[in-house]
Order: C-alpha cells, then sequence, then structure tokens
C-alpha cells in the first residue's frame, strides 16, 4: 500500500522554511558575537530536520544538499571545527539556496538552482581538507571558494545574450492541425540557436498513443531578437501548447555555441536523449524548467492568511463558549414567568451579554495584531548584507520589537521600512576611514525603534551618519526646480524637500538605493496608511526618520463630547485629562488666542464650536469643560460643552461615500443608531493654526501661533 | 399620489425591477422639488428611506446635511432643493431621502442619500423621448441635467447622479 505523501508537502515547506528562518536568526547572532551555547544546536537541529523531512518525501536535491551542510554543522558542533565567519557566510548562501529550492518546489518545480552545486562543492572542500584541520588554511580555501562563489553571483548582472524558450505542446496539438516543427523552424529562423529535445514524458510503449506528442522542446536563441517575436511565432497555437521564454544570461561572449540543426522528427523516439548537449558551464539560466502545472497558489495563500499564537484562540474560545451561556440563559428567563425577579436577571444577562460582546471584539482584534518583530527581524540580514557590499561596518540596534500593529498596516510598511534602512545605510552612514576620520566610532549604528504614542504607533529609523547636507539639497531642489533660488527655507523645511516626487541625492545612483524609486514613494505609502513621516537631521550627527502609524485600522476608545446638538468622539488614547477651566490662568495672546497656565505649562485652547462652526451652549470658558490632549509630544486644550460617556467605537470610513474631512479621522455608530464623527486632533489642531503646543520646558513667549 | 406615502412599497417595487433591463425602455423614478417633477434612472436607486435626521459635517458645503447610517454604512445625505440652488423648506412628513448610487470621476462606487419634497412615480420612458435640456433657468446647473424626458403628465427634468452627487 503506499501513502500519497503529496498531501504532507506544505506543512514540510512551511516547517522547512521556519526552520531556515530560525537558522539565518542564530547564524546572524554568531556574526554579532551574541550567541550562546544553544545557537549551534538550534542551527543543527533544523538543518537535520530538513535533511530529515526532504528525505522522507523524496527531495533529494535537498537532502543531498543539507547533508553536507549537516555534517559540518555536525563537526563545529562536537567541537571539532571552529565556526569561522566564512561558515557564517556560506552557510547564509546556503540558507537563501535553500529557500529558493524549497519555494521552486512548493511551486511544483524540482530544478535546483545553480548556485547549489557551487555551494555544496565549498562544503565538500571543506570538509574533505581533514588534514588541515585548523582554522588557518581552512579559512584560506573557504574564503577562496567564497570568492569564487560571489563572483558567479554577479554574474546576474551581465548582459542579455538572448532567449531561452520551452515549448511545451499539449498532447494533442498534432491533432488541432498544428505542426510543431514548423514553429520551430519558424523560430530558429530568427537567429543563432540551440535545440535541445526533452523526452523525459514519453510514457511506457504499452500506454503510449501513437496520435499524442509527448515531446518538449527548449530552444535557446543567441540572437537580439525580442520577446514579441518569439510571442508571434506561437500566436496561432497559445491555447494549445505552453510557451516560456526567459531571458539567457552568460559571462562571457565566448559561449556562443555552433549551430545546431533543428529536430526533424515529431515522432516518438527511443533514444531519450537529448539532441544536444547544452551546459556549457557559464551559463546561468535565470529561471526553472518548465512546469506542466501552473505555479501553485501557495503563495498567495501565505500573504492572505495569519499565524496566531494559541492562546489568542484559546482566548477566543472561551468567549465564545461564555457568549453561547449568556444567550442560553437569556432565552430560558424569556420562557419563563415574568416576575420582577426575572426582569431584574434578564438585565444582569443583558450586562453580561455586553461584556461578553465586548471581551469577544477585543479578542478578534488582537488577533489581527503583531508584534512588530515580524517585520524587523528581515533587517539583520538586510543590514549585513548591505553592509558587506558597501564595505561599511554597522551595528543594528533593533529596540520595541514587541509593539503590537495591525497586520494590514504592518504589511504596507515593511517596503517603505526596507527603503529607509537601505538609504540610512547606502547614504547616511560613511565608511570606516570616513568615520574614523570624522573622530567616530568605526562602526556606524542604525536603530529602528518603535513604541506606542498616542493612538499611533511610532517607528524610527536613526542612524549616526553624515546626516542630510541641506546645502546639496537646496541645491538638487533648485535644479530640479522644485523651489527657487530666492525662496527663504527652513532647515526644517529643506529637509522635507526630500520627500518631494522626483528627488534624489545620490550623486552616484547606487546599486543598491537611489534608483529613482525615491522617498516621494515612501510618503505616499505611509499617508496611503493614514501615517506621517518626517525627518530629523543634524549634518555630521546623524539622521531620524519618524513613521507615525495609526494603531490599527479598525477599532477606538472614544471620549463623547458635546457641542452644542452636536456629539464628537475624542480618541481616548489622547486626552490627558479633562477639567474646568479657572478663569484666573487663562491669558489671551495676541487678542485672539487664548492660552490656560497649568501648572507650569502653557496650554492653548483650541475651542471645538469655533474651528467646526457650531452654535455652542457654552458662551464663556467657564461654562464648558476642557479636554486636554496630547499632540507630537504637545498638550492642547480642547474646549466643549460638556463629556459624555467613554466607549469603544468601530471606525468606519467617511470616504467610502463621501470626501476626506479636515479634523475628522472617521465616523462611527452610536447605540442609538445614529452617526458620530471621530475627531482627527492633529489635523484639528493644524485647523485651529496653532503651530506650536505647549511643552513641559517651554515658556509662554515661543506660543506664536495665528490665532484660533 | 396618495398623501401618505409607503417607503417599505416603494422598496418593493425597486426590487422587482432589480435585473429588469429592457432596452427599448429605460425607468425613471421621479420626485418632486419646489413643485418642478425631476427624475433620475432608476436603476441607479438603491433604496428610498424617511427623512431620519443626519449628523452634521463641519465645514461641509451647505447642501450636505450631514451622514446617516444606513445600517452600518456611513452615507452622505444631500438636500437636493439646496444643491439645485431652489429656496430652501422644512422637512415635512413626506419628506424622503433617496438613495443613489453614482460614479465619482476616478471611477469609484459610491452611495450618497438625497433628500427631495416626495416622491412620484416610476416613468417608462423610451430614449427616443428624451431630449437635450434646452438653455435652463439660471438657477438649475446645467450640467446635472443629462436631458428632458416626454411623458403623458408633463416634461421630467432628468438628472444625471455622477455629476449631481459629485463633491
Amino acid at each position: 500500500m503506499t501513502v500519497d505523501l503529496s498531501q504532507f508537502y506544505q506543512v514540510f515547506f512551511d516547517e522547512s522554511l521556519e526552520g531556515l528562518d530560525a537558522m539565518e536568526a542564530e547564524l546572524l547572532r554568531y556574526s554579532a558575537g551574541t550567541q550562546d551555547d544553544e545557537s549551534i544546536n538550534t542551527i543543527f537541529r533544523a538543518a537535520h530536520s530538513i535533511k530529515g523531512g526532504s528525505g522522507t518525501f523524496g527531495f533529494d536535491s535537498i537532502a543531498g544538499f543539507t547533508h553536507v551542510l549537516e555534517t559540518l554543522l555536525d563537526q563545529i558542533r562536537e567541537g571539532q571545527r571552529e565556526l569561522t565567519n566564512q561558515h557564517i557566510d556560506l552557510l547564509l548562501q546556503s540558507i537563501d539556496c535553500l529557500r529558493d529550492m524549497i519555494n521552486r518546489l512548493s511551486a511544483g518545480d524540482d530544478s535546483v538552482p545553480d548556485s547549489a552545486a557551487q555551494l555544496k562543492a565549498a562544503f565538500e572542500a571543506i570538509l574533505n581538507d581533514e588534514n588541515e584541520l585548523g582554522p588557518e588554511p581552512e579559512a584560506l580555501q573557504a574564503k577562496q571558494i567564497l570568492e569564487e562563489t560571489s563572483s558567479l553571483e554577479q554574474l546576474a548582472d551581465t548582459q542579455t545574450l538572448g532567449w531561452k524558450v520551452t515549448f511545451v505542446p499539449s498532447e494533442d496539438i498534432l491533432m488541432t492541425g498544428n505542426e510543431p516543427l514548423f514553429l520551430i523552424q519558424e523560430l530558429t529562423e530568427l537567429g543563432d540557436h540551440e535545440v535541445e529535445l526533452i523526452t523525459e514524458h514519453i510514457p511506457q510503449w504499452q500506454q503510449l498513443k501513437p496520435e499524442y506528442c509527448y515531446l518538449r522542446w527548449v530552444v535557446k536563441l543567441y540572437c537580439d531578437c525580442t520577446e514579441q517575436q518569439i510571442n508571434e511565432v506561437f500566436e496561432w497555437v497559445a491555447d494549445e501548447c505552453e510557451i516560456k521564454i526567459e531571458k539567457l544570461q552568460t559571462k562571457s561572449e565566448q559561449s556562443i555555441p555552433a549551430k545546431h540543426p533543428p529536430l526533424t522528427s515529431t515522432q516518438p523516439q527511443t533514444a531519450m536523449q537529448s539532441v544536444t548537449q547544452t551546459t556549457d558551464s557559464n551559463e546561468q539560466i535565470e529561471q526553472t524548467k518548465p512546469v506542466v502545472n501552473k505555479p501553485a497558489k501557495s503563495k498567495q495563500a501565505d500573504a492572505n492568511s495569519i499565524r496566531v499564537g494559541i492562546d489568542k484562540v484559546d482566548s477566543l474560545i472561551n468567549m465564545v463558549g461564555e457568549l453561547v451561556i449568556t444567550q442560553a440563559m437569556l432565552s430560558q428567563l424569556f420562557e419563563s414567568e415574568m416576575t420582577s425577579q426575572t426582569l431584574s436577571r434578564m438585565k444582569e444577562g443583558l450586562a453580561q451579554l455586553e461584556h461578553n460582546t465586548r471581551d469577544l471584539q477585543e479578542s478578534v482584534m488582537r488577533i489581527r495584531m503583531l508584534p512588530i518583530s515580524f517585520v524587523f527581524s528581515r533587517f539583520p540580514r538586510l543590514v549585513r548584507d548591505t553592509g558587506q557590499k558597501l564595505g561599511k561596518k554597522i551595528e543594528l540596534v533593533l529596540q520595541g520589537e514587541s509593539t503590537e500593529l495591525d497586520k494590514t498596516v504592518m504589511e504596507k510598511i515593511s517596503d517603505p521600512l526596507v527603503h529607509l534602512v537601505r538609504n540610512a545605510i547606502d547614504h547616511g552612514l560613511e565608511l570606516p576611514e570616513q568615520r574614523l576620520a570624522a573622530g567616530k566610532p568605526e562602526t556606524g549604528k542604525v536603530t529602528l525603534n518603535s513604541y506606542h504614542q498616542g493612538g499611533n504607533v511610532v517607528i524610527e529609523i536613526i542612524d549616526d551618519g553624515k546626516g542630510l547636507d541641506p546645502v546639496k539639497i537646496k541645491n538638487k531642489a533648485i535644479a530640479n526646480g522644485l523651489i527657487s533660488a530666492s525662496d527663504e527655507l527652513s532647515e526644517e523645511q529643506v529637509n522635507l524637500l526630500i520627500f518631494e516626487a522626483g528627488f534624489s541625492t545620490a550623486e552616484a545612483v547606487s546599486d543598491l538605493s537611489g534608483r529613482g524609486v525615491g522617498m516621494d514613494v515612501v510618503k505616499s505609502n505611509i499617508q496611503a496608511l493614514n501615517g506621517t513621516v518626517d525627518v530629523e537631521s543634524e549634518v555630521g550627527k546623524g539622521t531620524t526618520f519618524r513613521i507615525r502609524l495609526p494603531l490599527t485600522l479598525a477599532i477606538l476608545d472614544g471620549q463623547l463630547v458635546r457641542i452644542g446638538q452636536h456629539i464628537y468622539i475624542i480618541p481616548l488614547v489622547n486626552i490627558i485629562e479633562s477639567l474646568q477651566i479657572d478663569p484666573k490662568g487663562v491669558s489671551r495672546i495676541g487678542g485672539e488666542y487664548d492660552v490656560l497656565h497649568l501648572r507650569g505649562e502653557y496650554v492653548p485652547i483650541v475651542c471645538l464650536a469655533d474651528v467646526f462652526l457650531h452654535k455652542a451652549d457654552a458662551q464663556s470658558l467657564t461654562e464648558g469643560l476642557l479636554v486636554v490632549v496630547e499632540v507630537d509630544g504637545g498638550k492642547v486644550g480642547i474646549f466643549v460643552d460638556d463629556l459624555l460617556a467613554q466607549q469603544q467605537v468601530v471606525i468606519k470610513s467617511l470616504e467610502a461615500n463621501y470626501n476626506k474631512v479636515e479634523g475628522i479621522s472617521g465616523a462611527t455608530i452610536l447605540g442609538d443608531g445614529t452617526v458620530s464623527l471621530i475627531i482627527d486632533i492633529i489635523s484639528l489642531v493644524r485647523m485651529a493654526g496653532v503651530k506650536s503646543m505647549a511643552t513641559a520646558n517651554l515658556v509662554s513667549t515661543d506660543v506664536n501661533a495665528e490665532g484660533v | 399620489m396618495s398623501e401618505d406615502i409607503n417607503v417599505d412599497e416603494l422598496n418593493q417595487r425597486l426590487g422587482l425591477l432589480e435585473g429588469v433591463e429592457n432596452a427599448d425602455v429605460e425607468q425613471y423614478l421621479s420626485f418632486f422639488l419646489d413643485n418642478e417633477e425631476y427624475a433620475v434612472d432608476i436603476l441607479r436607486v438603491q433604496e428610498i428611506r424617511c427623512w431620519e435626521g443626519a449628523t452634521v459635517i463641519p465645514n461641509s458645503p451647505v447642501s450636505v446635511k450631514g451622514v446617516m447610517n444606513l445600517r452600518g454604512t456611513i452615507v452622505p445625505v444631500m438636500d437636493l432643493r439646496l444643491r439645485l440652488g431652489l429656496p430652501e423648506q422644512a422637512y415635512k412628513p413626506l419628506t424622503v431621502v433617496i438613495v443613489l448610487k453614482f460614479e465619482t470621476s476616478d471611477g469609484r462606487e459610491k452611495i450618497s442619500g438625497v433628500v427631495v419634497d416626495a416622491v412620484a412615480d416610476v416613468h417608462s420612458i423610451s430614449p427616443d423621448d428624451i431630449q437635450q435640456a434646452p438653455e435652463l433657468s439660471s438657477n438649475v446647473n446645467a450640467t446635472f441635467v443629462k436631458g428632458l424626458g416626454c411623458t403623458e403628465s408633463g416634461a421630467l427634468i432628468l438628472l444625471d447622479p455622477d455629476t449631481l452627487l459629485a463633491i
């Protein structure tokens, strides 16, 4: 009896990828020097389970590859060898290679990336080097191999020399009156070529149907024809076959082979060999062998799935259980006779129901929240690789990794973050010599910091590099026509210019950043999430990018406030305190603008009724209440008629059917079914014209606002 | 037209119309505004509701009465009298909100309610009976008007929801 193992493939792939992630993380700890005794065991175990799994499922390429890896790791674990930086480099490259292999397998493709053989050879070379088992020569050799492999890696950048066309006719193509031979002839007329016949899909003699075409071809064209020309050849048979066109890249020009005659027979042949033996060692083909089945959907499914801690699920189940009990209790009460006693019990039950519902809602929301380490975890590797490539020494500091953020927000913020971190390394940090010359430590520092502030999550990308050069930015902006030479701009305004479209300060466009996809894209991506980004920079000291994102796009705790007959919601997280104004503490600045002296701070007062042009009940400051909120580290008082309840509200979009409204971040529906608008404090303060807010060490003269 | 309107019945009739598309005849829902009969393509009408008030949006145009809760969706409501520059009138029991589907200039589909004096009737008008609107009186913005439809009872001013509701 055979068991169909394919149903477990996905589990194997997932587990292997997880294992690889763990290996990578531990290896990076080694290279940072923060490893512990368990590190090598973790790496070894991960490699071991991947090897075991792949053997079971018959993925021999992975099993073979992991085997050498495991052997080396075993020796290191046993203390026979030391884990050198060269080993780490090789191991990291193999992790990439294994990921690639697994991804290909999960797409139904069992080909092996070209780097696999190179890496395997490198490992074997290390392992065979037993006579000289010592760190010195071994490291040397590993280094040589590393150089080899990295030179091979550079091939990806070499020019395109032609096309590799994989032609997989459907089995019944001959019955539709199409002749593959003609197509191949037509294809070969485009220029120098090489045709390979793939015969491995010919079935056993007993199952072979003579009318069917079981053959496939790989045609390599060494000419500068366009992809469209190739497509045109297959225009008429597009439905009866699968065509895969890939760019062909080679290291040197010499590898153009002699012409080979096209294969002339379409009949099944007994000779199961390829017509031409191609694989010139210099060849690098970007992609893969043809795949008959379409690429698996697993990747997409990945993007839409979420891994949830079992505790979160357990608490959900508990709550649903309670909800069911409450519901049962209530319906039982309805069946019994109505007395004053049942009525009070029913009241109790309803209160409990409310409690349950809220808990359940919170739990469901929590499922969407993930720690930001999900995004941060990719950076150690990125920073290491980027730093190596640029010859910069970098220390990456991750802070606030447990800050939780909504999954949708998280997914969309990761690309802008990568861009900013790369920018910090590429443009921000100087080369070691320059740093020493500037009197800074040789190793540059990039800090990723995340924390909650108000209703927002703040992510900071801090580098201690050379900072933004205001003169250079200004000149560039003038050259690009963003500003005119006569414009007087503060340093802050100059720095903000980097977010303008079409702006790039890198003098030379580097491989890593400055490809024209500039900071304007970063900014617009962040704005699309209702977030903001700003930059602080000091020449010679470093740059800080600060991204502010809403915690979640779905729910908030709100304080209901009343102005006249209008009810608004102020996000509770913004509120510091609410108080009655003592008129003695109020001073009027510039004759139009009130400031409250509150425990040593001057808090500007924003009158909500004035900003929103509503008629308020309160005629003077003593009649209403002041809600003191925190915005951007400063305090502002919002003057309202009255405070109502506090409640959790589900944020509904105003923009879905209307437009963005200044001062309003969204709407919600209150218990009585009416709509209430949620105040966007930052935008409200901007509307009120309060530009500079009170901070603890600010004196009143600093409050220069334009008035409410 | 009967004195007391039955919103449920109207919605039921609307429901029957869904999916029925006759190429020869277009159906229009007509309504009164300042004693004038206007109409919109009935396929753009999502439903009809009684006026139940709306939450004011700060600093919005005068014609926007606010937003209302349509089964959990936030929907803006516009006073069509004010939008068309007609004299304002206090809302009466017959005042209804017609919820219309429309498309914004960037191709997004939205819904919006319009407050009208009263719903009148459903008319079938063949495209041949629709004429280009002649120069209209100055208080009606000509871009909102799709054309004039001829019925037995007289001319109907056909409005285009896409331009009417674009704010």
